[in-house]
């Protein structure tokens, strides 16, 4: 088998490759090298070493972009996840249209983040026009503005994975605390929660890294305004090639450690729910 | 865990309002969408009446501003064939790499887990600019670039799978004289069925709804994906036509509404194996 198995390999793997090259493995090798110098075209590049990643943490704009990015994945990640279980934790329960509501809830998310942004430019210009303001008035009406639409259009999806994890947790575990006299609230915290850690790891996982790539929904609701001051990381750095001539090399540079975070958020997730899961 | 609460009615009506609460946003977009240009800004949460409806007017200069039904067949062709493509080479290559499992096939499949966990801001600039060189920015050319930036989760997905499938089945096929090719169309493919379903559905979904990729490699002249349509509304300055806009939005919702209430069973069971996997 085998031998007639890699005989074929041309045919199994060949067009993956060809296409992953031409999609992945170039450009990305390409944008390593290019985050070292300074580029107009991709062809006329100039060697310049580390230049680029000192003249980042010049940049004030993307320094605030990145505490900014940092704060809305963190406070999304904590928001998202705590309603998404607690609205996952009631509809288990067995009541009329809990079926309906697991439908409304998750519909946002094939709703894509441009279409989103612009629903939401609507409502939340709608209501801030009673104090005849509007959601670039400030940044942070842009941030919590963005806070709510990703809510909005993520909720549901944790909440299914939620639901699926709780629905794993034996029903024999839940009697037997029971009977040994442990409270709702004990149960939840010693039987329930512990048991649906891995829908957890997934979700946060899943948040986080959803809040640090978010893109549309910015490009949509603020597009960066004021001043630039609601420019999440991945916006900032569309700027940086596409709206400043001659800093092509630094935006390069600037996705280089925007990868790294979110490789490393991405590594540490994965060592910590290993580390937990060997616990258990 | 399924257990019946005390006062399952009130529950039912407490859910009921915070499910219309939370379809609030897509209602006011729908109402908004028959009003004049003029009213939505200043009186955007009041029921279109005599003086502010306008019919179909926003519909039809959306659709003229955006080419909106080129760009719905456009959007269509890049997902369909996309999806397609993703969906037959990676589990090709899936299963090539789990059942080879030579130096080869594990440095192919650590580089597509790579592939999972890069941004595309990494290779935004190279990638758009290796589009134009090769002059793949047609919706065709995209497929190819989208299964090359889009495998690693579809790879991970079908390995993860076909590591539970026995081998002696396969193994069987081998002895009744099918080789490599004919095992797997006819042996393999069936039974990965249900991992075939859950890419699909993770990939449509990211497919359909995706702005930049698309935005930054299509020749914008002739192609444009609904997401561009809607975003080439804002114009210079930020100006928006908002009467054509909200039009724009509600048929953009459109198709998505219509696709899940068709398959909402599949697509809801797709993110949990998904996600599980992931």
């Amino acid at each position: 088998m085998k031998k007639s198995l890699r005989r074929w390999g041309w045919l199994f793997t060949g067009p993956v490759l060809a296409a992953f090259m031409i999609g992945f493995i170039v450009p990305f090798v390409l944008g390593v090298y290019l985050s070292f110098t300074e580029f107009r075209t991709v062809t006329k590049a100039e060697w310049v070493g580390f230049d680029n990643y000192i003249k980042m943490w010049g940049d004030d704009v993307f320094l605030h972009s990145l505490w900014y990015t940092a704060a809305f994945a963190i406070v999304t990640t904590i928001l998202i996840n705590v309603l998404a279980f607690i609205v996952a934790y009631l509809l288990v329960k067995t009541f009329r249209g809990k079926n309906i509501f697991r439908s409304v809830f998750f519909m946002p998310n094939l709703i894509g983040g441009i279409v989103l942004g612009y629903i939401w430019l609507l409502l939340l210009n709608g209501i801030l026009g009673f104090w005849a303001r509007s959601i670039t008035y400030d940044e942070s009406y842009g941030f919590w503005g963005m806070v709510i639409l990703m809510c909005w259009q993520q909720i549901g999806y944790m909440m299914v994975i939620y639901i699926a994890g709780l629905q794993s947790v034996p029903t024999e575990l839940l009697e037997a605390a029971e009977v040994d006299g442990a409270n709702k609230r004990r149960t939840l915290f010693s039987v329930t929660i512990p048991l649906v850690m891995p829908a957890i790891t997934v979700c946060t996982f899943l948040t986080i890294t959803n809040g640090f790539k978010m893109f549309d929904q910015n490009l949509a609701l603020t597009n960066g305004a004021p001043s630039r001051l609601s420019e999440l990381l991945a916006l900032n750095i569309f700027n940086t090639f596409y709206g400043r001539p001659g800093f092509e090399g630094v935006g390069q540079a600037k996705a280089v450690v925007f990868l790294i975070i979110v490789a490393g958020i991405a590594l540490f997730q994965n060592w910590y729910a290993r580390s937990k899961e060997t616990a258990a | 865990m399924n257990d019946t609460p005390r006062r399952p009615w009130l529950w039912t009506t407490v859910f009921a309002i915070i499910a219309v609460a939370y379809l609030y946003p897509i209602y006011l977009v729908v109402i908004n969408s028959f009003k004049g240009k003029v009213f939505i800004s200043s009186e955007p949460f009041s029921l279109p009446n005599a003086e502010t409806f306008v019919g179909w007017e926003n519909y039809i200069r959306g659709i003229e501003l955006t080419d909106f039904l080129w760009s719905f067949v456009w959007s269509l062709v890049i997902t369909l064939g996309s999806a397609f493509v993703i969906l037959l080479f990676t589990s090709m290559a899936a299963w090539w790499i789990v059942r080879m499992d030579n130096r080869y096939a594990k440095s192919l499949y650590v580089t597509f887990i790579f592939n999972l966990v890069v941004p595309f801001q990494m290779v935004m600039f190279t990638l758009s600019w290796l589009a134009d060189y090769l002059g793949l920015t047609t919706p065709w050319g995209l497929w190819v670039i989208y299964l090359g930036f889009g495998a690693g989760l579809a790879v991970f997905i079908f390995t993860g799978f076909v590591k539970g499938i026995p081998y002696e089945i396969e193994e069987a096929a081998t002895i009744d004289g099918c080789g490599p090719v004919r095992t797997f169309f006819l042996v393999v493919m069936p039974i990965m069925k249900p991992a075939v379903v859950t890419v699909a559905i993770l990939e449509v979904m990211w497919l359909w709804n995706d702005y930049l990729l698309p935005y930054l490699t299509l020749d914008l002249k002739s192609y444009k994906t609904i997401p561009i349509a809607v975003q080439y509304l804002r114009g210079g300055y930020g100006s928006i036509d908002i009467g054509a806009m909200m039009g724009v939005l509600v048929l953009a919702m459109i198709p998505v509404i219509v696709f899940y209430l068709f398959s909402q069973k599949q697509i809801i069971r797709g993110v949990v194996a998904g996600a599980v996997k992931g």
